[in-house]
């Protein structure tokens, strides 16, 4: 006897539900496994992580807080992977971008209330700057940008590195005595920082352009012929060329709103959080967008709920952290997990599965 | 400068470059039968936690390396089963491996910060080993001779046997492999198992030799260096020798520079700054020779829509 794969047509709303939810349940059950072996209680570990994503109103308010970086680093990477452009870099851009946005909000000689826009738009374009390498190397000369992105997340974080043990560190001063501080910059200038929702740090004006980048790119993915050029390449970059379609102009503009919009979420985290540039300030919201992008794919609300998801992981998992004692890493292990167990069920949203003898 | 400093640099060298080239090695034939796999960096991490916790609970490098073996071919029957038997899609599922290794290892390996591990000694080869210069090749461990030995009859099997032969159709042209026989599913298994098993071992030589300690996330992109030299070797392992070994010279030029006050991030760049180039030039190579990947590489074999 053989299974037999028999490929569907249609996929119906239901049996995609059905099918990622049991996916995701599998993969709760593996990391259970996994937090049994290292000692923990599988139930109380998924309880605190629950509850402290969405238990309480700071949950809450903190998961809204991490979803804003999520959500403009997966929209842009919904947007390239549409055409099959592996942009594995919106890490590294997101830190360009915050080195952008404090280079400006520190030391811009611009009038206070131009400021904030400065830091945006330097962090957009730094951003797609830093996309912009890989892309024309794709674009002109077939360089594999899987390994390009991914490569320049670690040169960007190479040079956050540099900057803040070197050149950006910030002097201490005390009377008439300075000395160097920890490795961050100075404090931004409160003109150059964001406003929050009182009581919370959720800063609403980059949530304002997470959203409208949300609408704004699937309104050019299916409204737009350079959506349907986008489309054709993804699908089939033969016929691309035959139509005539410019596919290295394509890739170098998706690629570059890719960027700039991770940019943008690294402009987010500076000016809204951090209000300084540090080390470790991006717990990897480059890559867990990956997934929120793949899953979402060309689904403005998949792409919402899902982002909605894993930052709700990004903040129950800190509370583990914290009370079972376990590393940052934590996340990075559910994620691959989820995604595998994804993966591994896709099959069954586009075959139906018979036994054959 | 005199010539204890030039030995050094080659030391520096082959300890640095013997890891990828154990994970180019392996990448090498995953992707000759079809398979690419980029989770080559978490099964490198997952190698070198677990050589570092079963060499430090039991006290046996044997036991440590075929642990890290073991848990390298662990992982990449994951990706196997889900790209080969699932049609999942192979660079989702690649980077998905990768996110959960790092994520594992990091949980691992908490406890292990900081201590010292075990190591593998040096095996003076006499004579050879007195030799100006070149000495330094012949008083290494016993991975860095492996790794050698390794990439000699990887090669012979690839190019000069019928199961290398078998290997390549599969990467080439599937389809017709499986009409002449050939088990598609079986050997793009085997020779994914074999990537992971040395990406593993590629891990266990950074927890073991390059330096006995487990640090979070020691592997710092060097199994995205070995996926890249695939490219940089033409699938070939004894031109992935060649590649490992200049990485290997890169990491050790960035080490003495140091001396010169650069910047230790500013040199840390050069690894990647130099991957990329090299990346740019094989790529106008290949396409000058006309010689390039497997033509099947990343693509599902599905027998009934062949």
């Amino acid at each position: 006897m053989r299974i037999a794969f028999v490929k569907k047509e249609k996929v119906s709303f239901k049996r995609m539900i059905a099918v990622r939810a049991a996916a995701i349940l599998l993969a709760l059950i593996s990391v259970g496994i996994i937090f049994w072996f290292y000692g923990a209680d599988p139930i109380e570990v998924y309880k605190e992580i629950f509850l402290g994503a969405f238990g309480t109103k700071i949950g809450i308010s903190e998961t809204i807080v991490k979803l804003i970086p999520l959500l403009l680093c997966g929209v842009g990477l919904a947007l390239v992977f549409r055409g099959q452009i592996w942009n594995i870099g919106a890490e590294g851009q997101l830190v360009l971008g915050a080195i952008a946005a404090t280079g400006v909000g520190l030391w811009a000689p611009i009038p206070s209330y131009l400021v904030i826009p400065a830091m945006f738009l330097s962090g957009f374009l730094a951003g797609a700057a830093w996309a912009f390498i890989p892309a024309v190397l794709r674009a002109k000369m077939n360089v594999n940008e899987i390994i390009t992105t991914l490569l320049m997340n670690y040169i960007a974080i190479r040079l956050l590195y540099y900057l803040v043990y070197g050149p950006w560190r910030a002097r201490e001063e005390w009377g008439n005595m300075t000395w160097s501080g920890f490795a961050q910059t100075a404090i931004l200038p409160d003109y150059a920082t964001l406003q929050t929702i009182p009581g919370t740090r959720i800063h609403y004006i980059t949530l304002a352009i997470a959203i409208a980048s949300l609408i704004l790119v699937y309104l050019l993915m299916n409204r737009t012929s350079f959506g349907y050029e986008l489309k054709v390449v993804g699908d089939n970059p033969m016929a691309a060329r035959f139509a005539g379609i410019n596919i290295s102009r394509v890739i170098l503009i998706s690629m570059m709103i890719s960027g700039g919009l991770a940019g943008i979420a690294g402009v987010g985290e500076i000016a809204g959080i951090q209000h300084r540039l540090r080390p470790g300030f991006s717990v990897g919201y480059g890559y867990t967008a990956i997934i929120i992008a793949w899953l979402g794919g060309l689904n403005p609300i998949a792409v919402l709920i899902s982002t909605l998801f894993f930052s709700g992981i990004l903040v129950g998992g800190s509370y583990i952290q914290i009370s079972f004692r376990m590393p940052v890493g934590v996340i990075n292990m559910f994620n691959g997990i989820i995604l595998l167990f994804l993966l591994a069920t896709e099959v069954f949203l586009n075959y139906s599965i018979r036994m054959r003898r | 400068m005199d010539i204890s400093f030039y030995e050094s640099v080659i030391s520096t060298m082959l300890v640095a470059g013997t890891p990828l080239l154990y994970s180019t090695l392996g990448e090498i034939y995953a992707e000759r039968s079809g398979v690419l796999n980029l989770g080559v960096e978490g099964m490198m991490i997952m190698g070198a936690v677990t050589a570092f916790i079963v060499g430090k609970t039991t006290g046996s490098l044997i036991f440590a390396v075929s642990a890290a073996v073991l848990v390298g071919i662990a992982l990449s029957l994951i990706h196997a089963f889900v790209s080969i038997t699932m049609r999942g899609n192979q660079i989702v599922s690649g980077l998905a491996l990768t996110m959960f290794g790092l994520g594992l290892s990091s949980v691992m390996g908490i406890k292990y910060i900081g201590a010292p591990g075990i190591s593998f000694s040096a095996i003076k080869i006499p004579l050879l080993s007195q030799i100006p210069l070149l000495g330094p090749i012949f008083r290494r461990d016993a991975l860095f001779y492996l790794s050698l030995v390794l990439a000699v009859v990887m090669w012979y099997i690839l190019f000069r046997t019928k199961i290398g032969v078998r290997i390549r159709a599969c990467g080439e042209n599937p389809a017709a492999a499986d009409a002449l026989g050939v088990n598609v599913s079986l050997i793009r298994y085997a020779c994914t198992a074999i990537g992971g098993g040395l990406a593993g071992l590629g891990g266990a030589y950074l927890s073991t030799v390059t330096a006995p300690f487990w640090v979070d996330g020691m592997t710092a992109g060097r199994g995205w260096i070995a996926v890249a030299l695939v490219i940089f070797s033409f699938w070939s392992p004894l031109r992935a020798i060649v590649g490992a070994y200049l990485f290997g010279g890169i990491e050790a030029v960035q080490f003495n520079l140091q001396a010169y006050g650069i910047p230790t991030d500013v040199l840390g760049m050069m690894p990647y700054i130099a991957t990329i180039v090299v990346m740019i030039f094989s790529v106008s190579e290949t396409v000058r020779k006309r010689f390039g990947a497997p033509a099947a590489l990343g693509i599902p074999f599905v027998r009934e829509e062949r």
